[in-house]
């Protein structure tokens, strides 16, 4: 992976040295928040990534594309451990939150601050409330007098409270698939995470409700880093400051994203953003 | 060709008639039993038999309230000891299990599901009677919870299973440990279900009678503590319609009827609260 163009990479690519490019980094203002490097992953007998290393720049979009199966999806839940929820998966190689390596860390800690959104809305079966409150209960991170005024102001930031102010202590279920998506996020959001993991949120959804999540991304990149997972690549092209493109279990390039959609460096890369396999 | 359409719209016609005729087999043959009890124990149904103790023998009269009370006893013992450990062992094997023990489990449960359930009565009776030194509602309860926990357990994990992987990821990647996230949304998410499959358990080991017949053994008074024999109606009915008095006759036709009340309520109200549901079962 050494043939790309170098003067173009703002953060980190395989094989390319960081060192010789700080200058570079800060003046473009890019903090890194989480740099993976060298991770191989394994289900069981069966290899699923290959040596990826990539950085993820701090309060800036990323997303991560590619055809079925490359492992992107797989990729994103070891960047909150989520992966050790099934049984016979085994990550190696060094992920670093802040400098600090996540398989070290307390695994509940690291999902509080790396919290994320799944393909298909999970909303617990309670009221709307008690979906937002929910991670601040486990957490034990407000008092009750507070809880109240975080709700709120999550949903707020999901761009969702004026559609359910008044039915609060409504079943989360009675909600549409694109406010049920959102109170997701809104429900993410209120542990106040540094890093927000996305997995194709919107595949279910229409482009309305599509639309509203999107612009919604854009309201919160000012307070996290966002990584998102997405099988339309117009919507990575939309919202993304950086974009990576994943080809059976490997990080073919990763790049600033007009970068990646308009002058890719690999065919591989070429080949599936203009349709020609995927 | 139209030969052969004849034949197998026949062929369709014969199973499909067959088929029916066993259904109604089944269905009639229930129906006949439980309209004969029904009708029978609804004769001999009366206050007298709900609030009084036994006649004495050769008398007329009297009542089974020590059974009932006494059966109440016993199935309060089994929900006790039975419920709570049929429940945390099915958590077990539904959360947290590895491959071999959970299948050992399994495997175990099953098979308990299917031992006689006199074999139960004797396993309580060697815990606990011989201990004693005499029959007791301890030991009769004993026995009964014996016979819930797989059945509780097994229930438990199914529905434990059935709850969607996304609600336990979703409580996880907000940072709850795992037994916060079972506690807090994949219970909850199926409390309704499990709360029936341990109803339905408890109505199925109400009417159980051979693991009571030497661990509680029967009483025709009222029981004084846990520690002595009690009455209960399975034992009661057997007591009475082996023998030869026409008035116990009837009167074990009413205790069956009081029996099949019972697990009609529960059986029922296990329904009323399935169907109100889990959101998260029905999708």
């Amino acid at each position: 992976m050494g043939n790309l163009t170098g003067s173009e990479v703002v953060v980190g690519v395989p094989g390319y040295d960081r060192s010789l490019r700080d200058s570079e980094r800060e003046a473009s203002q890019s903090v890194l928040k989480i740099a993976v490097s060298h991770l191989n992953f394994h289900y069981g007998l069966r290899q699923v990534l290959f040596d990826i290393s990539l950085d993820i720049a701090d309060r800036k979009i990323t997303a991560l594309i590619g055809p079925s199966g490359c492992g992107k999806s797989t990729f994103l839940r070891t960047l909150n451990r989520m992966h050790e929820t099934v049984r016979g998966t085994h990550a190696e190689g060094e992920v670093l939150l802040d400098g600090q390596n996540i398989f070290e860390m307390d695994v509940v800690r690291l999902r509080r601050r790396v919290g994320m959104v799944f393909q298909k809305s999970n909303p617990f079966p309670k009221s709307i409330y008690e979906n937002v409150a929910y991670g601040l209960k486990v957490n034990g991170m407000a008092r009750r007098g507070q809880m109240a005024e975080v709700v709120e102001k999550s949903l707020r930031r999901a761009a969702l409270w004026d559609e359910v102010k008044d039915q609060l202590h409504k079943s989360a279920y009675a909600l549409s698939g694109g406010q049920q998506q959102r109170l997701c996020i809104a429900r993410a959001l209120a542990v106040d995470p540094e890093v927000l993991l996305l997995d194709e949120p919107c595949s279910a959804l229409d482009p309305v409700a599509t639309a509203k999540i999107e612009d919604l991304l854009f309201d919160l990149v000012g307070s996290c880093s966002i990584v998102i997972v997405t099988h339309n690549m117009q919507q990575a092209a939309r919202v993304a400051e950086h974009t990576g493109f994943f080809l059976l279990g490997k990080l073919i390039e990763f790049n600033k994203t007009d970068i990646i959609f308009k002058n890719p460096a690999r065919k591989e890369t070429e080949d599936y953003i203009t349709g020609r396999f995927g | 060709m139209n030969r052969r359409l004849m034949w197998r719209k026949s062929v369709n016609a014969f199973m499909l008639t067959l088929t029916g005729l066993c259904a109604l087999v089944s269905v009639s043959v229930l129906l006949v039993v439980l309209g004969y009890l029904g009708w029978n124990g609804w004769q001999y149904l009366s206050w007298t038999f709900l609030t009084h103790l036994p006649a004495p023998v050769g008398e007329t009269g009297g009542g089974m309230a020590n059974a009932i009370v006494g059966s109440g006893t016993l199935l309060l013992i089994a929900a006790l000891t039975g419920i709570p450990t049929g429940l945390l062992g099915g958590i077990y094997l539904a959360e947290f299990g590895g491959k071999t023990f959970t299948f050992l489990v399994r495997y175990t449960a099953d098979l308990l599901n299917g031992v006689p359930s006199i074999v139960m009565g004797i396993f309580a009776y060697t815990l606990v009677v011989l201990p004693m030194r005499h029959f007791s509602a301890l030991a009769g309860g004993l026995a009964l919870g014996v016979m819930l926990i797989p059945i509780v357990l097994r229930s438990t994990e199914d529905f434990l299973r059935a709850v969607p992987m996304p609600l336990r990821e979703g409580a996880l990647a907000l940072g709850a440990s795992k037994w916060k996230a079972i506690a807090t949304v994949v219970i909850p998410a199926s409390m309704r279900a499990i709360a029936t499959g341990a109803l339905l358990g408890l109505a199925r080991v109400a009417g159980e009678t051979a693991p009571l017949l030497f661990t509680s053994f029967n009483n025709q008074f009222w029981s004084h503590g846990l520690n002595q024999p009690t009455a209960s109606l399975p034992v009661m009915i057997y007591q009475y319609a082996i023998s030869p008095y026409a008035d116990w006759h009837r009167q074990a036709w009413a205790a069956g009827f009081i029996l099949l009340m019972l697990v009609l309520v529960a059986n029922i109200g296990a329904r009323l609260i399935l169907s109100r549901g889990s959101p998260a079962l029905r999708g």
